[in-house]
């Protein structure tokens, strides 16, 4: 038997914002962010059973980033977005050169390296959001932080 | 952060995101449901309002008012998800009416109740009992279990009057607190007996 969708919501909506956020920015991500829980509100009542709904809302979520890099692609404009200005976080410095690395990435090393580090996921879980093996989750975690090393200079 | 390792701590810095600011995200799942409703896919709304008789979970489906729940919604969503559907999420404007209405009730400005109900949540002879109760016992009026059943056109079914409303899936609106035993003692109450007295006084059908 299903729960309420609410209480998908409820445990999950902070997670799959900082997700969403952490894979496409921030203005994207609010927008993939309501998509997402419309998308998974539609098919909800299909489910067949209520194992790992977390891993199902992340898998809708992931989708949804890589349908977004594909309609990049094909609208890919040379203007460069303009640089982000780091912001004062308290004492950090936002790390943003990182974390426009990390949108740089192919979606599903970008997925796995997010769901991995910012939201602390096992690989099990990583595995059933970007549809592999978990093996092949822990290969694009390793390649998605190794393409980071390469391109983020401090 | 340490400029000399921090290749090496990726891990530890993707562990803090670049933006926290913005909306929060209570408003983006808000703004996201009213979107999901305007597209049919909200089953079942709800909300948590309170009331002088405390807070209470109230829930509607397109067709109208399902379920008044005593107290907050932790029981009422699963009960509603299992009975109703899954699609069960809050969506404070589909019950704007409802809680005009009870607002009304509550100050004492409004007797009877206009809300469109849903009453798929009540069958067979409940259901039949439910409706009886709703047309025949006005504001401030009580009535046995006992004549409710006379009034279905089934004397000996007090019994199943009581069980009747016991499961009254929208107390107040569908005024289950009007039936008393005969002789005029209380019975028994959903949301407590505390309650049956205070609306029973409040519509003036129960004195001191």
């Amino acid at each position: 038997m299903l729960p309420p969708f609410q209480s998908l919501l409820d445990a999950n909506a902070s997670d799959l914002h900082r997700f969403l956020v952490a894979a496409v920015g921030r203005h994207d991500g609010d927008d993939l962010f309501q998509e997402t829980v419309i998308a998974a509100l539609r098919s909800y009542p299909g489910l067949r059973h209520a194992d790992n709904l977390r891993g199902w809302l992340f898998t809708i979520a992931h989708r949804k980033v890589i349908d977004q890099a594909r309609r990049r692609v094909r609208q890919a404009v040379p203007t460069a977005d303009p640089p982000e200005v780091p912001e004062l976080d308290g004492d950090a410095v936002v790390d943003a050169e990182l974390w426009d690395a990390v949108r740089r990435l192919p979606p599903k090393q970008r997925s796995a390296v997010v769901q991995r580090y910012l939201l602390d996921r096992p690989y099990a879980e990583i595995a059933a959001v970007i549809g592999s093996s978990e093996d092949a989750a822990r290969q694009n975690v390793r390649a998605g932080l190794q393409r980071l090393r390469q391109e983020v200079t401090r | 952060m340490n400029a000399t390792n921090s290749t090496n701590d990726l891990g530890e810095r993707l562990r803090f995101p670049d933006t926290t600011d913005g909306p929060d995200v209570g408003s983006l799942v808000d703004a996201a449901l009213r979107r999901a409703d305007a597209e049919g896919l909200v089953d079942v709304g709800w909300v948590v309002e309170d009331t002088p008789v405390g807070p209470l979970t109230l829930a509607a489906t397109p067709v109208g008012l399902v379920r008044i729940g005593f107290g907050h919604e932790d029981l009422v969503l699963d009960e509603l998800a299992s009975e109703v559907s899954p699609r069960v999420v809050r969506l404070p404007g589909r019950l704007d009416e409802v809680r005009r209405e009870l607002e009304e009730y509550f100050a004492g400005r409004r007797r009877s109740f206009d809300v469109p109900v849903d009453r798929r949540l009540s069958r067979g002879y409940r259901r039949i009992v439910l409706e009886a109760l709703s047309r025949e016992v006005p504001y401030g009026r009580t009535v046995s279990y006992k004549e409710l059943a006379e009034r279905t056109g089934n004397p000996k079914a007090s019994r199943a009057v009581g069980s009747a409303m016991a499961t009254n899936p929208i107390p107040i609106v569908v005024p289950c607190h009007r039936v008393l035993r005969t002789g005029g003692a209380l019975g028994g109450y959903g949301g407590g007996l505390d309650t049956k007295v205070w609306l029973l006084r409040h519509e003036g059908a129960l004195l001191g």
